[in-house]
């Protein structure tokens, strides 16, 4: 399919702070697209220059092949879901919906079959007489979507549409805008910085920083295979390690030199030459890890450690293991590999292990980003009672 | 343990010196003696006596005439000038302009009355209710500001935004938005406005010519040919109109329901 939202060059700058700078992307028809970053780093510019609020200093928008640069957002078939909602207290929910159509002058009989609608489809039919400030959290939240959506726009922007919601809500809303999605059919750009909700509804997910996007494409391949050190830590989390390419051992595979460990197998799905530096990214749940060394399989990184930390989180556990320079995070759900192994515990002796299509050689690192990596405990004590 | 009487006796002095000579004005104004403030019976002679006077009527003419026009031009211009202060305030030039809006609530007015009255006559403007519709709005428009301002501050514009992304235009956004909301502050604004107007003497004092007496100046001119026990009703009925004024204000000043809450 064709792109249908599309930003070309699109710059912005505030003051002194340059919100975006030269970002083009291409939104796709009927898509769930996300723009996904820490705050301040200019997905919700993005989402307000599409919307109108904003104009940018460089670059063209288009909309349908049709170029909505310099149009007022009234006159573009764009609609927004605010944050703070922003539905309108001196109006009842129903002519709250009600009020695009009725700026649009359609005959009264019409606004009340498509009000009452859209008051069906947020199942919100026996509300429609009250104020905004009568309901709770999620029920604005659903007025603010029918609002948006009565004016059966192109494309719906939506800004943190969840932020304001407690855990429990905002997954319940997260089913309702995906089921939503998928009944109304139209373009949805999203603007999150919550990895998760991103992960879970898009198609697609753009990841910015610093007015730039990092990464673009579906949630499974940014996780997979992060091409930046931004990326790999700000979604999920992840180990790196620095060294250069020893020798590549076929069209696939190679081996690396990193200081203070063995050569390490990994996938080269980039024309890597020997001696070039690079950088690997490791998911701490790609991690396997035992008492034991276990049983030697080809294409595969075996390490030996020491446990410096343990941290239970329930659903699985986190272990910190010192391994020559480095303190190398695992994710596991139980603490025993084998029936018959007693539980990993700390200052234990370990073995880790990895495949190597698991790892993931970055095109782009920063050391700052390590920064967004869960920190490990500098100093380790001695163990309580000896164990 | 015995709680300290101080507070509510001194509650009872301050309240007595506040509020005893309003009282014995209403209840004067209801004794028919002319001259001892002897009580004779209740009475509603000197209401009567009110209303078949041509002066006072005259007077209570001219003061709503002023009033109705300061009130109407200042809340428009008031309000102009808070949404402008609030939109753009961040500039050094802004400042300027809320300092020279804020100046009429601080200068004394004895202070403003004169500059008026110089102003007027340099520039040759005759003296009358004109100058005086010019001299109210002066001052009124800073109040109305004020007020405007107070609820523009907890004023949440992404409902300008969403209206803008609904497909309202800027005009049909200011109108079926951004006015509703701001309704109670503008009309708190406007009663302020009208009461400041109804019962101000010293500046009017100084701008006021020939045949253009308001109210207040009919009061004090009565009271300096001595004085009919008819000033006590009339007083009364100003303090009926101007109390009602502030309160009804007040309680729209302070109405935050539901206009800002529900954005939060």
């Amino acid at each position: 399919m064709a792109e249908f939202l599309e930003f070309r060059g699109v710059s912005k700058r505030f003051g002194t702070i340059q919100a975006v700078s030269d970002v083009s992307l291409e939104i796709k028809k009927g898509e769930f697209f996300s723009l996904l970053g820490p705050s301040g780093c200019g997905k919700t510019t993005m989402l307000r220059v599409a919307a109108g609020f904003e104009e940018p200093d460089a670059g063209r928008v288009f909309l349908d092949g049709q170029d909505i640069t310099g149009l007022p957002p009234d006159k573009r078939k764009v609609n927004t879901i605010f944050q703070s909602y922003a539905l309108f207290p001196h109006m009842t929910v129903r002519d709250n919906i009600a009020f695009g159509l009725a700026i649009a002058k359609r005959p009264k009989s019409e606004i009340r079959t498509e009000v009452d609608r859209m008051l069906e489809l947020i199942r919100m039919a026996d509300q429609a007489g009250k104020k905004p400030d009568q309901l709770s959290g999620g029920q604005k939240q659903r007025v603010a979507v029918a609002r948006a959506l009565i004016n059966k726009p192109d494309v719906l922007l939506l800004d943190e549409p969840l932020a304001a919601l407690d855990l429990k809500l905002r997954q319940k809303m997260l089913i309702e805008l995906d089921i939503i999605h998928d009944e109304v059919g139209i373009t949805f750009l999203y603007v999150t910085h919550d990895q998760a909700e991103a992960m879970s509804l898009s198609d697609r997910i753009a990841v910015m920083d610093n007015g730039r996007i990092e990464q673009v494409g579906a949630p499974a391949e940014i996780y997979e295979s992060p091409r930046t050190s931004f990326v790999a830590a700000f979604i999920g989390d992840t180990n790196f390690l620095e060294g250069r390419v020893h020798d590549c051992l076929d069209r696939d595979y190679c081996r690396l030199a990193i200081a203070g460990l063995p050569e390490i197998f990994c996938f080269n799905d980039k024309v890597l030459q020997p001696g070039q530096p690079i950088y690997l990214s490791i998911r701490p749940e790609k991690i396997h890890i035992s008492h034991d060394r276990p049983e030697e399989k080809s294409r595969r990184n075996y390490l030996p450690g020491i446990i410096e930390d343990v941290i239970y989180l329930g659903s699985n556990t986190k272990y910190w293991v010192r391994v020559g320079g480095y303190r190398i995070q695992v994710l596991r759900q139980h603490d025993r590999y084998f029936l018959d192994e007693k539980p990993l515990r700390w200052k234990d002796e370990c073995w880790i292990w990895w495949h190597a299509d698991d790892g993931f050689m970055l095109d782009h690192f920063r050391k700052a980003d390590e920064g967004l990596l869960a920190v490990p405990p500098q100093s380790v004590g001695e163990p309580i009672n000896g164990k | 343990m015995r709680r300290s009487r101080f507070p509510i006796a001194m509650t009872a002095v301050v309240m007595a010196f506040l509020y005893l000579p309003i009282i014995i004005l209403i209840l004067n104004s209801f004794n028919p003696a002319r001259f001892s403030s002897r009580w004779e019976g209740f009475s509603l002679v000197w209401y009567a006596k009110l209303f078949e006077s041509p002066e006072i009527w005259q007077a209570v003419r001219n003061t709503l005439i002023i009033a109705v026009s300061v009130t109407a031009v200042s809340v428009v211009l008031g309000t102009a000038a808070a949404y402008a202060l609030h939109r753009f305030g961040a500039s050094r030039l802004q400042r300027v302009h809320y300092t020279l809006i804020y100046q009429p609530l601080v200068v004394p007015e004895i202070l403003m009355g004169i500059s008026l009255l110089m102003t007027f006559v340099a520039v040759g403007v005759p003296l009358g209710l004109f100058t005086i519709f010019l001299a109210h709005v002066t001052f009124c428009v800073s109040y109305v500001a004020m007020t405007v301002l107070g609820r523009l501050q907890d004023f949440d514009f992404s409902v300008i935004e969403a209206a803008r992304d609904l497909g309202a235009s800027s005009w049909q956004s200011t109108r079926k938005i951004l006015l509703p909301m701001l309704m109670p502050g503008i009309v708190a604004g406007a009663l302020l406005a009208f009461t400041l107007s109804v019962d101000d003497f010293v500046i009017t004092f100084f701008v006021a010519g020939p045949g253009s007496t308001t109210l207040p100046l009919r009061i004090y001119s009565m009271i300096k040919y001595g004085a009919p026990p008819m000033i006590n009703a009339l007083s009364t009925l100003l303090l009926v109109v101007t109390l009602t004024a502030v309160l009804l204000s007040q309680r729209l000043a302070n109405r935050r329901s539901g206009a800002v809450k529900s954005t939060g």
